[in-house]
This record gives structure tokens, C-alpha cells and sequence, in this order.
């Protein structure tokens, strides 16, 4: 299989704060990894090294092959990191935005058509405003900018916030589709049981390490 | 694809986002634009004299810009942070020198349609006189005045935008940083309207500080505005 995360004694501070306390890590390509453990333990932390946005003070990791400690800004062009914001334009129709996302990196309309479709967005909303969606439908467009931005591995902090649960069961499909067609996801959710049954592995973050 | 084609197309993307924005939400037109007529008539109110206004309608026309301009560069930063689209560009590895550059040519856009209109209203309004020449040269202000600006304001925009107490501390930043701008328009719109007996040829040198200041705030908005944003 191929290797996309390899963390060894990955060692990440967060001001003072040790965020991550010697991480070692590693994700196969078309995993669907769900990172589990209390508030603070260091999940979106995690996240937010394998995008390439906090530097890691020791230990030695890889994304994509890229190395975290000589060049992890060449790693954010190539993952999608989705926090708690959606990273919409509020004013802009859904097509708008991902059209937006697409010509950031070159992608056509017809990919456009084709994210839109597989996040079932096409149709009767793709002229309606980021600001007229439900929380469901919001979250469908922001992971439709990931396939548009052709993110190989997908980082979600807590995808399922926010979302009923018909909007919950359409997301898990969304992710498996996804990851079907190549994509790796890793995820941080408090929803235990809807995300032990979406992921292929399970890793314990606790006090900053994984266990 | 080269890097420089790459930066010109974000750049383009991005100032086409924030005019789209605008053509959908007519903030501009809607809530700006009669501000900043209200803040001219106002002036007319307060100073109630043809020949003071005539005098002081330069200053005036570019008071009415800065004033103006601070809610534009709020509502440009607003759409940025209402649902963290500009921490994601930020996340997703787009060049922060060309998002600068696509939301400076966004705001310049919008800045000389308010401008042009603000000069319509002085002439109607402080009975200001253009002779053709004047009027050439008013348009170069306003262009170059415009780019300056711009990119200052998109510059301290950002920097503000993530904040505490945004609304306040951007007037505070930004109102002495265009001084200059302020100072080198009036006086080159005064040439140009001819006010207080000044010639057009008063103007030009007016200009050329304008230009500098353009041109250096471009180069540093390029360089600092993503260092500053990620702050």
C-alpha cells in the first residue's frame, strides 16, 4: 500500500503548550482514519501538522512524501484542511464559489459540474446563495471545493457538527464515495459510534501522543 | 504553468470574486455611495458659503474618500472572515501575494466609481469649474490616488481583519498611513479645479508623491500583506 502520512516522535508546541508529545503516525492512501480522544488531547492539533500549518518542533515526518521540517508549505497546496468554518463566500451562489476554488487551481467547469454532482449540490441549488444553505448543505459545498481543489488527503475536524441526521448519513457516504475515488480521509469527531462505522482504523490521541 | 501566470491568475480570480460579491450584494451602490453623499451634502450644511465651498471642495472630495473608504475595506475584509474563506485560502497554500493584489484591483475598481461620483457632486453641488485640461488632470489623480489608496488599505485591511475590535483599530491604523495620499490629492485636485487661483501646472508634482507613494505600498502590500495575515 502507499504510505501519504508518516509521523515518528512527532513533537509540536502550540506557544508554550506542548500540543503533540511524540506522534508517531502513519495512514495508507484510501484510509478512512478517525482520530478519537478528550478535548485538548491534541486531535486538531495533529490535523493541523499533517496540512503543513504548525511546524514540528522534533521528530521527523512525511505528507505526500513532502518533509514537514524543510518544506511543509509545499503540503498545503496538496491536502484539504476543513475546521469548524466552511471557507464559503457568503454572497456568492454555490457555483460561484467552487468556480471561485477552481480557478484558484486551474480546474475546469466540467470538474466544477462533476463536484457539484457528486456532492449533490447541482441543480436547484447551484444559484442559490452560501447564505440561503443549511448547515448540511454548506458543509456538502465546502467538501465539493476539496474535490475541486483535487485534495488528495482530506483532514476534518469535526465534519459532522452541525448536521441533522439525514445530513450525518449523507456526509458518511460523501467521505466513502471520496475515498473510493482515491482520496485518504483522517477525521477528529466526538460522534464515536457514526464515525467508528465510517472508519477503517481507529487511533487514541491522549495527553498530546498517540496510543 | 510558470509561477508569475499562476499568481496572475489568482489575482484575477480574486478581484472578480470581490466585484461578483459586490454586483451581488449592491453594498456599494445601496449603503456607500449615499453615505458618502451625505457626508458632501453635510459638508455643503456646515459650511453654507458658495465661495468656502468652492475653495475647500478638493479637500472635501477626498475626506469623503477615506470615510468611505473604511467601509468598503470592512465589508472587503467581512466577506473574508464570516466563514473563514480567507483563513482557508491561507490553509490551502494560495499565494498570499496575488490575494493582495486580486482584492487591491478589487477596491480600486470600487474606489474610482465612488471618487467619480464624488467629483460629479462637487461640481453640482460646490458649483466647482473644470476646464478640459483640469478635468485630464483630476482623472489622473484620482487614478493614481486610487492605487495608493487601495493598496494601503487592502494592506492594513488584512492586517486588521483577524483582530480584536477590528471596526475600531482600522481607522486608527489606517487613517495616518493615507495622510500623504490625502494631502498630495487635495492639493493636485485643487490644481486641477483650479481653487484659490492655483494652475493645472501646480498639480503634476502633486502626482508624482502620489506615484511614489502608489508604487511603494504596492511592493509592500505584495511582499508583507501574507506575513501580516498570518499573524
Amino acid at each position: 500500500m502507499d504510505t501519504v502520512i508518516e509521523l515518528s516522535g512527532v513533537v509540536a508546541v502550540l506557544g508554550q503548550f506542548p500540543a503533540l508529545a511524540g506522534v508517531d503516525l502513519t495512514v495508507q492512501r484510501a484510509e478512512i482514519v478517525l482520530l478519537q480522544g478528550p478535548n485538548g488531547a491534541g486531535k486538531t492539533s495533529l490535523l493541523r501538522v499533517c496540512a503543513g500549518l504548525m511546524p514540528i518542533e522534533r521528530g521527523t515526518g512525511h505528507v505526500l512524501g513532502i518533509d514537514l521540517a524543510t518544506n511543509r508549505e509545499a503540503i498545503r497546496s496538496r491536502v484539504g484542511l476543513l475546521g469548524h468554518a466552511n471557507g464559503l463566500y457568503l454572497d456568492l451562489t454555490v457555483t460561484q464559489n467552487l468556480q471561485f476554488w477552481a480557478s484558484t487551481v486551474a480546474a475546469t467547469q466540467s470538474e466544477v459540474s462533476a463536484a457539484m454532482a457528486t456532492m449533490q449540490i447541482d441543480g436547484r441549488l447551484a444559484g442559490v446563495k452560501a447564505s440561503q444553505l443549511s448547515a448540511g448543505q454548506r458543509r456538502r459545498c465546502a467538501l465539493a471545493s476539496l474535490i475541486v481543489r483535487r485534495a488528495e488527503i482530506w483532514l476534518l475536524d469535526e465534519p459532522h457538527a452541525g448536521l441533522d441526521a439525514a445530513g450525518r448519513d449523507e456526509l458518511d457516504a460523501l467521505l466513502r464515495s471520496a475515498v473510493a475515488s482515491g482520496a485518504t480521509v483522517v477525521l477528529a469527531s466526538h460522534e464515536r459510534d457514526r464515525a467508528l462505522g465510517l472508519a477503517t482504523r481507529t487511533i487514541t490521541i491522549d495527553g498530546g501522543g498517540a496510543a | 504553468m510558470s509561477n508569475a501566470s499562476s499568481k496572475r491568475r489568482i489575482a484575477v480570480a480574486v478581484a472578480r470574486k470581490d466585484l461578483t460579491i459586490e454586483w451581488n450584494s449592491r453594498i456599494l451602490v445601496n449603503q456607500v455611495a449615499p453615505f458618502a453623499a451625505i457626508v458632501m451634502v453635510l459638508f455643503a450644511f456646515a459650511l453654507d458659503n458658495d465661495g468656502i465651498l468652492q475653495r475647500v471642495a478638493p479637500g472635501l472630495v477626498w475626506l469623503a474618500t477615506l470615510f468611505s473608504m473604511l467601509v468598503v475595506i470592512q465589508r472587503s475584509f467581512t466577506v473574508e472572515s464570516a466563514d473563514g474563506a480567507l483563513d482557508a485560502l491561507r490553509v490551502a497554500g494560495v499565494d498570499m501575494g496575488a490575494i493582495f493584489v486580486g482584492k487591491a484591483v478589487a477596491l480600486m475598481v470600487q474606489l474610482f466609481v465612488l471618487e467619480l461620483m464624488l467629483v460629479a457632486t462637487a461640481v453640482v453641488l460646490y458649483g466647482v469649474e473644470m476646464t478640459m485640461v483640469g478635468f485630464c488632470e483630476a482623472i489622473v489623480t484620482l487614478v493614481v490616488a486610487t492605487v495608493g489608496l487601495a493598496s494601503v488599505g487592502t494592506l492594513y485591511g488584512g492586517l486588521a481583519a483577524g483582530a480584536r475590535g477590528r471596526e475600531t483599530l482600522l481607522p486608527l491604523l489606517l487613517l495616518p498611513a493615507v495622510a500623504p495620499v490625502l494631502i498630495g490629492a487635495t492639493r493636485a485636485t485643487e490644481a486641477a479645479f483650479g481653487s484659490g487661483g492655483t494652475t493645472v501646472s501646480e498639480g503634476w508634482p502633486w502626482i508624482g508623491l502620489l506615484l511614489v507613494f502608489a508604487v511603494l505600498f504596492c511592493a509592500v502590500g505584495t511582499v508583507a500583506f501574507g506575513p501580516l495575515v498570518d499573524e
